[in-house]
Parts: structure tokens; C-alpha cells; sequence
């Protein structure tokens, strides 16, 4: 098994806003990224392109959708839905063609318009996830993403003994560290800082779970050109170099066994085992420079923290207390302010870490900038705990 | 001989006092309350439940027949007792029936099991009776009216109490009725339904009956009188010679509601749950006619006496306390939703495929490891072989709570907001995620103990779609 380390390399990003554009259409997000991401990489989509991924869950049906957008002048383009790692998703297939030999310059593409349905969260997915069988007969428990991931709080703060006042503050922490770095990026939906007292007392949505510990909804696009390495950098003098892309699809085991304890996410570990693996790192704390990951809720985020080593097991309220993921702390992680400020357009949102890591890796993070970026992860998790598909990417400054 | 072989009752474990009806409609309080069946109940749910706790320590492949009661089945065309029988794993040749339209369709189906074994068709039917009837809002009958189940199972075997005899008499008469377009209960003037319509059939027939045994009431130890209120049961007995303090049956009226057809089957539980051997016990069902039969208990009484009955039922409560609620239960007033993608209606096609693991609540146990499974899978979640399962049945099983959550983002969707979502480990291994039924929010706990019971999940399309819920374990 080889690895995908430096042999592709992005050389042009591009991310709308995200927000409630309430003004734009799935089109017009998608036209607003790609174009960035045309201009940045300094191509020519109508002459450079050779082929598209196009990430989406609800944003149309096929390849086409992209081509017709972009009027592509009668390229491959394939469409990929994989629930939250969508976007990583695109990026990672993209890559593969490329690594492949078959493509030199590609295009990955993930766009979500929520706000036109009218409501707060998302729209329905086949539920419950992952159970063919019972897709058509809704014989389920109630399904919210909300609901799901606050089962895990309530274990993690009963496994660790904290009560729920001290879970609500551990987790709150991570609220008001992801508003202070989302008030620092223009393209964040939230521009706002938030208290501690703000995120503990705020109503409540699927408890222990309140308003501030679940992310936006936001409707948002993001696109990254890919290249060969070898070529990057006769497109600019600062590609970023892809180091590893893993995904872990989970078998569902934890809705299954009794094995699984609902204060980690296995296929997290699982796959950031393989990313660290495949891009050679061996202290993931020590050596990653900026983490973007998958901040869905906020107790997501702190089991994030143990589950790709950056804190022991159990060690992530002492971590977060610390300030260690902090801006200024010894690994920053969603410098960006993260899903809790971006929210959510599940096709965009992988990509969009990714802005921010190729962004951090230039130098051009502005008020939000890393010092010595030279590793940065990139982490998604669809699905929920007990049975996820998670996506770990690894991307850095420098070819090897 | 013939005679019941067990017995057993669910009632649910909401209450609403009768008392914040009242104040509701701004009238002077009337004492007592009436049990209240969840959003997610109708006579399908509680006849399972009734019909769990009568084949405690029974194996329901032995039951030959299932005759389900009720004049509020969800069905006008399609069969709730062939529902009840595949939730409460029956075998596939049992003979389902339903009997409707009468409050004395509980009793006239005791009859008619009672008499397929002693024709030698059936060797062990379950009778399962249930209502959930339905009052005009601020009318006497919705204070009156009670949610619950009864079951009674008949045999040749291990009779507990034998039946000495059997008498009905058909009267016609428009005292109680609803007609096919209405989802409410009529009476005709109360004087009328009491002195013309109970008051001259019940002990017209019961006597007929006594005297057609050559009994009095003096040889009875109790008699179960159904009726719709204390003042006609009291007449009726009275004129039969019975002492309504020592010998009639308490109707609950002020503890559990009028529960209509489930109501005779439910006070003879009630009766037999205190029976000894030796006594003779009266059963009265009325409507459109009446029903009579004797029983006489026997010393097998004391086999089945760990059922939870009326007795544990009702000691189980939770109060309502609000009328409101009760209301929206009932779909009798309209509340706000919230903008939400609509609800997609279920499969016919998948809802068969499954009814198994669905209605029954079976899952698979690996031959190889023994791991159990819910729902089936194909591949062994533990050591990875391929189909090599035996069905393994949870819903008799009780499991530890995991782990949950209150999810209040069903606000305007669920009629149970919070929506208590929960992760269970079953007793004998396997994990069920379910939501979580019938309990205080403010009350569940990680460790706490739950058992399985069947609800509506949704009604979409003019179809019901039911599966299993976990509830803290009713006491």
C-alpha cells in the first residue's frame, strides 16, 4: 500500500462566504468558490480542467449540476455524497485521479444550500443511517443529530464523573474558543465572541446539549484545484503538498455491541491512526501545526481531541482548561471558529476546513495566523457516535 | 374442564384527575381521576401489554387462539388482533378474531373462547379486551371515561378458575352508542340509559342466569359487575340480593376510569387477583344485552399470581396534570407545528419484510459466538460469519440505560418533547437504540433498568406504524 504523501498538491482555493444567503442559489455558491479557486490557481477552467468531484448531499443529483454551472466543456464529473466527509470526500477522489497519473489538473467542489428549506438543522436523512432495512418502514428511534450526539455527552460526563454543570463548562469552553477564532474570519456566518456564562445557560436543545453547543446552519461552497506535485510549482511558489487522506466508514458497531462506550468515536481513531501513518508524523500534537475538525457539536469536538491523540483519554477538560487548542496554544485547532461559526453545508464543509489550512500554511491566515505552519489536519465526522465515516486529511507547506 | 388458566391487565401509567378537567372548563372540581393512555397508545398497544403480563410464564406458540376486544380499534377494515398476535409471537396458525361494536364484546369473546375449547377446537385461547373511548370534551362521559386493557386467558389446563356456567341474553336499545362518522360516545338521557337500558336488562338476565344454575346470590364470594357508573351497579344489585359492600367488585371509577369493553375484564382481574380457592365468582358484561358467567376458583389460582395486574398497575402512575396535553393526545385540538420537511409515509412492502423483527421485536444470535443482534444483520457484528444466526426475541427482555438524551429539537414534531432517546444493553447481551416511553424526564438516569413496550411510532397515510419504546420498569 503506498502512500498519497507529496505526489498531489493544491495550488488554488476558493470559499464563499457562509452564512444565511438568503440572495444566492446553489449555482451562484458554486460559480462564487470555483472562481476563486480558478483565479487563485492562475488557470483557465474552459482550457486547464481535465476533470471535477463535485461534493453534495441535497445539492442536486449528478455530475451535471457542476457541469452546467460552470458550463465545463464536456468533462468527467462525479458526483460524491458521503453524509458529513462529503467534501473530504471529493478532495480525496480528486486526488487519487490524480496520483493516479490519469489527470493533471482537477477540480474538487462541495456546495450546500440549507437555507431554503425553511427551517433550523438539517433536512431529513434516511433514517436511521446506515440500516437499509429500515429505511422504508421508520420503525426507529427518533432521529436528530442533536439527540445523538448529546447521548455521547451524557456517557463522556458520566464516565468521567463530572457533573453536568462541570460537562456543560468543559464543553463550553470549546463555544467560546471556536466564537473568539470565528470573529477573526471574514467568511464565518457568526462574528461574534460569546461568555462561558452565554454557552452554559443557553436554552436548551437536546440536553445536555444547549443552543451554543451545536453548530450553525449555513449554506456555503468551497473548491480546491489539484495538481500533480511535481508540476505545483509551476503554478505558484507556494503549493500545499497533500501528506494523507484517510476514510473510515464505521460498521455500525456501536448501535450494535455492547462494546462500544459513547465517549469516543472509534473510526476517528481508527482513521487518524492511517493519516498519521501515511504522512509519517509520529506525535500529532507535537508535530501538526493547525487542526481543523469537525466541531458538529461541542462535545464532539472535545472526544475529537482524544481520539487523534491530541489529549489522552479523558484528558481533554484539563487540555481545554489549559488553553492548549487555543489561538496562542500549543496546537491551535479551528482557527477559523470551526462548524460552530461556519456551520454546516455538509458538502462545503471538508473543503472549507481545508481553505483554512491551505490559508495557515501561505502565511495568509491574517489575524488567525499560526506560527511555523507546516503540518496541518483537516477532520470530518458524519454519521454519529457508534457509527461514523470519518475523513482525516493531512496537508503541509513543504514537499518532502 | 374449562375455565380461565391466567390472567393479567395493563393500565397506563398516566393519570389526569378529574379535577383539572374541571378547572379547564372553569366547573367545580369532581373528586377522583381516570387513566389516560400515551400519545403513542390506542387498544393495539395496550392489548399487547395486557396480553404480556397474562402469558407470564406461558410460552405464546402454545396459544391457539387470540380474540382481541375493543370498540376503538384503529382499523375499521383490517384485523388488530392479528397486530396483537404477531407483536406477542404467536404461532402462525392461532386463530385471530376481533369482536367490536359492544361494550359486551370483552365478555361475548370470553364466551366464545370458552366455547371453542370446549368444542375441542382450541386448547388455550387469550382474550384481550381494550378501549380508549372518547368523550365530547367538557361533557360528563370525558370525565368518565378510562384508558386500559384487560386479558384473560381460557384452557382445559391448569385451570384457576372453572366455569360453571355461561347465560346471555341479546336486548336492542340506543342507550350508549357512536355511530360510524363520530369519534365520540352517545348517551341517550341518563335516567333512560340507567332504569330502561342497565337497570332492567342486568338483573333481568343475571337472574335468568342464577336461576338457570339453581344459584343465589349468597353463593358467591364476589361479584363483577360492568357498569357505567356506581348508582345503576347498585341498583342492579340490590335487586339481585348481592351486599355491595362485601360482595361487588369496586368498578374504579374514581381510580381508573370507565375502560368500556376492557372494563369486566380488567375488574375480574382485579378480583381474582384477591380470589382464593373455593370461591365463586360472578362476571356481568353489558351492552346491547347482557352477558353472565360463573366461575368457580380453583387451587391452580396460586400458580400465576406474580402477574402486575391491576394491582401493580395502578400503584404505577404518573400524574398529567394537564388538560391541554391531554387534548393534543386525543388530536382534539390544534396546536402549532414547526416548518419541517414532511413525514414520508412508511412501506407496505418493507413493513411486511420486517413485521418479524419489527412486531415481535426479534433480532438474531450468532450460532457461532452467541452474540445477539438487533435488528438482523447479516454479518456477525463480534466474529464476522456469515448468517449463521438464530432468531433471538428482546422484547420479553429487560436492559441497563446506557446512555440518553432529552432532545427537545422534536419541538412541534413529537407530542413528546422532550423526545428521550436512549442507548440500552440487553439482559443476555445485544444493544437496542430506542426512544424512551411513560417516564419523568427529570427521573432517568444511566443504570436505571427499562423493559420493552410496543407503540405507535406515527399514524401516516391512514396507517399505523408500530414498534417497540423502553420504559423505566413499571413497578
Amino acid at each position: 500500500m503506498e502512500s498519497i504523501r507529496d505526489r498531489v498538491a493544491i495550488i488554488g482555493m476558493g470559499c464563499t462566504k457562509f452564512g444565511e444567503r438568503w440572495e444566492m442559489s446553489t449555482q451562484d455558491l458554486l460559480v462564487e468558490a470555483a472562481y476563486e479557486a480558478f483565479e487563485d490557481a492562475g488557470i483557465d477552467p474552459q482550457k486547464d480542467l481535465q476533470a471535477a468531484w463535485f461534493g453534495t448531499v441535497w445539492g442536486g443529483g449528478t455530475g451535471m449540476v457542476l457541469a452546467r454551472t460552470l458550463q465545463l466543456p464536456y468533462l468527467p464529473v462525479t458526483r460524491i455524497e458521503n453524509l458529513c466527509a462529503t467534501g473530504s470526500d471529493a478532495l480525496r477522489n480528486a486526488c487519487y485521479a490524480v496520483a493516479a497519473g490519469i489527470y493533471d489538473v482537477v477540480l474538487a467542489i462541495g456546495v450546500e444550500k440549507l437555507k431554503d428549506g425553511g427551517y433550523g438543522g438539517l433536512p431529513p436523512i434516511d433514517a436511521p443511517m446506515a440500516s437499509a432495512d429500515m429505511q422504508h418502514t421508520f420503525r426507529s428511534s427518533t432521529f436528530t443529530s442533536p439527540g445523538r450526539f448529546a447521548m455521547m455527552a451524557t456517557r463522556y460526563f458520566e464516565h468521567y464523573g463530572l457533573t453536568p454543570q462541570q460537562g456543560k463548562e468543559m464543553i463550553g469552553r470549546i463555544a467560546v474558543k471556536n466564537h473568539h477564532n470565528g470573529n477573526l474570519a471574514p467568511k464565518a456566518h457568526f462574528h461574534r465572541e460569546i461568555t462561558l456564562e452565554q454557552a452554559v445557560n443557553a436554552p436548551m436543545v437536546a440536553w445536555p446539549l444547549g443552543l451554543f453547543d451545536c453548530c450553525g446552519v449555513s449554506d456555503g461552497a468551497a473548491a480546491a484545484i489539484i495538481c500533480r506535485g511535481d508540476i505545483a510549482k509551476n503554478f505558484r511558489p507556494d503549493p500545499v503538498y497533500i501528506k494523507a487522506l484517510q476514510i473510515c466508514a464505521g460498521p455500525y458497531e456501536g448501535e450494535l455491541s455492547q462494546k462500544y462506550d459513547f465517549t469516543h468515536v472509534e473510526e476517528t481513531q481508527v482513521a487518524g491512526q492511517r493519516a498519521y501513518a501515511e504522512a509519517g508524523i509520529k506525535d500529532p500534537r507535537k508535530e501538526l501545526s493547525i487542526a481543523e475538525i469537525h466541531d458538529c457539536f461541542t462535545i464532539t469536538e472535545a472526544v475529537i481531541y482524544e481520539d487523534l491523540q491530541f489529549s489522552s483519554r479523558g484528558g481533554a477538560r484539563e487540555d481545554i482548561e489549559a488553553g492548549s487548542f487555543e489561538l496562542t496554544g500549543e496546537l491551535p485547532i479551528n482557527t477559523d471558529g470551526g462548524l460552530k461559526c461556519f456551520g454546516h453545508p455538509m458538502g462545503a464543509t471538508g473543503l472549507r476546513m481545508m481553505y483554512e489550512v491551505y490559508h495557515q500554511m501561505q502565511g495568509k491566515a491574517g489575524p488567525r495566523q499560526v506560527k511555523k505552519p507546516e503540518l496541518g489536519l483537516t477532520h470530518c465526522l458524519g454519521g454519529v457516535p457508534g457509527g461514523g465515516i470519518i475523513s482525516v486529511l493531512i496537508a503541509g507547506s513543504d514537499k518532502g | 374442564m374449562v375455565g380461565i388458566t391466567s390472567y393479567g391487565a395493563y393500565v397506563p401509567i398516566h393519570r389526569l384527575s378529574k379535577a383539572t378537567i374541571s378547572q379547564a372548563w372553569g366547573d367545580s372540581p369532581v373528586p377522583g381521576e381516570k387513566a389516560v393512555a400515551n400519545w403513542d397508545e390506542d387498544s393495539v398497544t395496550m392489548s399487547v401489554a395486557a396480553g404480556m403480563d397474562c402469558l407470564k410464564g406461558f410460552d405464546p406458540k402454545t396459544v391457539d387462539g387470540l380474540y382481541v376486544a375493543s370498540t376503538t380499534f384503529p382499523y375499521m377494515e383490517k384485523q388488530s388482533s392479528a397486530i396483537v398476535a404477531t407483536a406477542l409471537d404467536m404461532r402462525d396458525d392461532v386463530s385471530t378474531v376481533d369482536f367490536a361494536n359492544s361494550l359486551r364484546s370483552g365478555t361475548s369473546a370470553l364466551k366464545m373462547a370458552a366455547d371453542a375449547v370446549s368444542a375441542n377446537s382450541a386448547k388455550r385461547i387469550l382474550v384481550c379486551a381494550a378501549d380508549t373511548r372518547l368523550g365530547e370534551p367538557h361533557g360528563n362521559q370525558e370525565k368518565d371515561f378510562g384508558d386500559g386493557a384487560g386479558a384473560i386467558m381460557l384452557g382445559s389446563e391448569g385451570v384457576i378458575a372453572a366455569i360453571e356456567g355461561i347465560y346471555s341474553v341479546t336486548d336492542e336499545i340506543t342507550d350508549i352508542w357512536r355511530p360510524d362518522d363520530d369519534i365520540f360516545v352517545h348517551y341517550w338521557e341518563e335516567r333512560f340509559v340507567r332504569d330502561k337500558g342497565y337497570g332492567r336488562v342486568v338483573p333481568m338476565a343475571v337472574a335468568a342466569a342464577l336461576a338457570k344454575y339453581n344459584l343465589t346470590a349468597k353463593d358467591f364470594a364476589k361479584a363483577v359487575f360492568y357498569a357505567h357508573h356506581t348508582a345503576p351497579l347498585n341498583g342492579a344489585a340490590k335487586q339481585l340480593g348481592f351486599d355491595s359492600k362485601t360482595q361487588v367488585q369496586d368498578i374504579l371509577l374514581n381510580k381508573l376510569g370507565n375502560t368500556g369493553t376492557a372494563l369486566p375484564l380488567m375488574l375480574l382481574t382485579a378480583a381474582l387477583e384477591e380470589a382464593k380457592a373455593g370461591d365463586r365468582i360472578l362476571l356481568v358484561g353489558y351492552g346491547d344485552g347482557c352477558d353472565v358467567m360463573i366461575l368457580r376458583v380453583t387451587e391452580e389460582i396460586e400458580k400465576v399470581r406474580d402477574r402486575r395486574g391491576m394491582k401493580g398497575y395502578l400503584a404505577s402512575r404518573l400524574e398529567l396534570g394537564n388538560y391541554q396535553k391531554y387534548l393534543e393526545w386525543r388530536n382534539l385540538i390544534h396546536t402549532q407545528g414547526t416548518m419541517r420537511p414532511g413525514v414520508d409515509p412508511h412501506s407496505a412492502v418493507a413493513l411486511l419484510r420486517d413485521r418479524k423483527y419489527g412486531l415481535a421485536m426479534y433480532g438474531v444470535k450468532c450460532k457461532v459466538c452467541g452474540t445477539p443482534h438487533f435488528p438482523r444483520e447479516h454479518v456477525c457484528v463480534n466474529c464476522g460469519t456469515r448468517d449463521q444466526f438464530d432468531d433471538y426475541r428482546f422484547a420479553d427482555k429487560e436492559g441497563i440505560l446506557v446512555t440518553f438524551s432529552q432532545d427537545s429539537s422534536w419541538a412541534g414534531v413529537s407530542l413528546d418533547v422532550p423526545v428521550t432517546v436512549t442507548a440500552v444493553d440487553m439482559e443476555g447481551g445485544g444493544r437496542v437504540i430506542c426512544d424512551m416511553t411513560d417516564r419523568d424526564p427529570e427521573q432517568v438516569k444511566v443504570g436505571i433498568t427499562v423493559e420493552m413496550t410496543f407503540r405507535k411510532l406515527r399514524r401516516v397515510g391512514g396507517t399505523n406504524n408500530y414498534w417497540w419504546k423502553c420504559q423505566p420498569v413499571r413497578g
